[in-house]
């Protein structure tokens, strides 16, 4: 286990890597610099202000400091905020964006993860059904149509809860983590009812029936664990995907969020705060992946066995 | 080799014969299923309305009437009108072109790479696999999502690099589970059989691997047109994918939220278009999964 662990790890370093360098010298190959947009910037002005943002140096020197002050955890001033640096605005934004996320993956799982249980233990009968057509709208429903749709009916027409912000007025936190948690729940319900499906199909839960368990135990106990492997797989990639839709649900609902100041640098090519959110995240959806595949095989015996063993 | 060639007609006849009734059932078992096949018959319903728009449509592309304005749905406009007076029905008409355009296109890239990719790294095994599938690897943990929003931002915002980008992010998936196809069914004994006669890999993976992997691959080409479409929708929407003049119902959707307290017509149209063409995509696809078995064969 230590050794996947260890190799797992080992393989995230060069992946991380590639990211900052590919993302570098994208954001540098763009064109058009971060100080074209003010014309009446005097010629002299501006060299002091590519000699302060180090963008006089040669692109390979510029690298090297990059990475220097990556490796302090240094992100860079920003281009667009004087006077704030990367890590600031970063920093200030992550803990929306990260409560966010945190509920709309709790809604997810706690409605996934029962409907797709329920549907799995009456397949192809009415408690199937229900919840899985419900999940299909879920999946084919994004989240930049449902989140004005909600706010339109909610917000606009009902007048039940407020249609922008976090945490200014109460009640202003639901709709963007129901917005963002919807698709995961659909997904999340899809995945459980699946895993489920296969696990109540095989040997030892018929060996669990035979020796006469009740059925609520052979579920709870026995099916449960091998059939939401693929769900806890699964968060990994929904983590990522979380983020992405945070862009979305923040600039709907007029978030402050990490989201929210991606797609804000990138319209105003903030070339540090670009990169520096870029590199932060790209690390988290990659530790993520990390966490997630790590617990999935830990839950997963035949896997684990199979580590432990010194396989390969 | 003599003695053994004449054990591959009757080989060949009766794969060919087991083919052809394995697929017949699999059609049966999709007749069946009504989602799937309403699902279907919705899909092959908007891809002739998208290849016939410029005949079909009401009005066109260009066609406004400021004085007009935004209108609800009437008689002369069945979706109504947007703030220039332009006829809801032919955006969401054109939209569909573009939109339908980008989740073929991108989907037909993915599958191109991910299934060669995947058949080369099954088949030939060992240090080849190892090294192509790290490729992989290595490639599925980059967030591509930020990546699409970085490269739209860097090389600017043309819909040439978006069926490019989308199209590889996608065809990783697609490339394990054609690796994985290809080495359980190298595995099988009929495969063994074959090889132990003598067969030449490219007669191994026409004759048996390719029918047979085949299944899963439709399944998840079905599945992924809508995720790709879904990419390109939500890009448009944060203004980074389809730019006007041209449009998609992605974008449609970003213009019909920012008036949708006037005018919810404009977000709800293009709305019900994407999720129609989502819900068809996504049934046919489950539907394929079950009338070809993909899960269940393989235990």
């Amino acid at each position: 286990m230590l050794r996947f662990i260890i190799s797992r790890l080992l393989q995230a370093i060069p992946v991380i890597f590639i990211v900052i360098t590919a993302t570098f010298f994208l954001v540098r190959a763009a064109p058009g610099g971060p100080f074209d947009a003010e014309k009446v910037v005097l010629p002299e002005v501006k060299r002091a202000l590519e000699a302060q943002y180090k963008l006089d140096l040669p692109l390979y020197e510029q690298y090297f400091a990059y990475l220097t002050d990556l490796a302090q955890g240094e992100l860079g001033p920003s281009f667009k905020y004087p006077g704030r640096s990367v890590n600031e605005i970063l920093f200030s934004g992550l803990p929306v964006t990260a409560e966010l996320g945190f509920y709309a993956l709790l809604i997810a799982l706690i409605i996934g993860v029962t409907a797709g249980v329920l549907a799995s233990l009456k397949p192809n009968t009415r408690q199937d059904y229900i919840p899985m057509s419900l999940a299909m709208i879920g999946i084919c429903m994004p989240s930049f149509l449902l989140g004005p749709l909600l706010v339109l009916v909610f917000g606009i027409y009902l007048e039940w809860l407020p249609i922008s912000g976090w945490g200014s007025i109460p009640g202003d936190k639901i709709l963007p983590s129901i917005t963002l948690g919807a698709a995961y729940a659909a997904y999340v319900a899809r995945l459980s009812r699946a895993g489920m499906l296969e696990i109540l199909s095989q040997d030892y839960i018929r060996t669990a029936r035979a020796k006469g368990l009740p059925e609520w135990q052979v579920v709870s106990k026995h099916a449960l664990r091998g059939g939401l492997i693929p769900v806890i797989a699964f968060l990994g990639p929904a983590f990522a995907g979380l983020l992405a839709g945070s862009f979305v649900v923040e600039t709907i609902f007029q978030i402050p969020g990490l989201g929210r100041f991606y797609v804000q640098a990138a319209f105003n090519r903030d070339y540090t705060m670009i990169l520096g959110t870029t590199v932060f995240l790209s690390t988290l959806i990659v530790l993520f992946n990390l966490i997630s595949d790590v617990a999935a095989a830990w839950l997963n015996p035949r896997l684990r066995s199979q580590l432990s063993g010194g396989g390969k | 080799m003599t003695t053994l060639q004449s054990s591959e007609p009757a080989d060949l006849l009766e794969n060919a014969e087991m083919g052809a009734s394995l697929w017949r059932d699999a059609w049966q078992r999709l007749r069946k299923n009504k989602m799937a096949v309403g699902g279907g018959i919705t899909l092959l319903l908007f891809i002739v309305i998208a290849l016939l728009t410029p005949w079909l449509a009401p009005y066109s592309y260009e066609a406004q009437n400021l004085d007009l304005g935004a209108s609800p749905p009437s008689a002369a406009h069945w979706l109504g009108t947007d703030v220039f007076g332009r006829d809801v029905l032919t955006q969401v008409m054109y939209g569909g072109r573009v939109s339908l355009a980008v989740g073929f296109i991108a989907t037909a890239v993915a599958l191109l790479i991910g299934v060669t990719w995947g058949a080369i790294a099954g088949y030939v095994g060992g240090r080849v696999d190892a090294v192509m599938m790290r490729i992989v690897d290595i490639l599925y943990a980059l967030p591509f999502m930020i990546f699409i929003v970085l490269l739209m931002v860097v090389f600017g915002r043309n819909v040439l690099l978006l069926f490019l980008a989308i199209g590889a992010v996608e065809w990783l998936t697609m490339a394990r589970i054609m690796r994985s196809q290809v080495q359980s069914l190298r595995q099988q004994e009929f495969v063994e059989a074959a090889i132990s006669l003598g067969l030449s890999p490219a007669a191994i993976i026409r004759r048996h691997v390719i029918p047979n992997a085949l299944g899963p691959i439709i399944v998840y080409t079905t599945l992924t047109i809508p995720s790709v479409m879904l990419l390109e929708a939500f890009l448009s929407f944060l203004g980074l994918g389809i730019q006007p003049p041209q449009t998609s119902w992605g974008l449609l959707i970003s213009y019909g939220a920012e008036t949708m307290e006037e005018y919810p017509w404009l977000l709800i149209f293009p709305g019900l278009a994407l999720t129609t063409t989502l819900f068809s995509l996504n049934f046919l696809g489950d539907g394929l999964r079950d009338a070809l078995d993909v899960r269940g064969s393989k235990d």
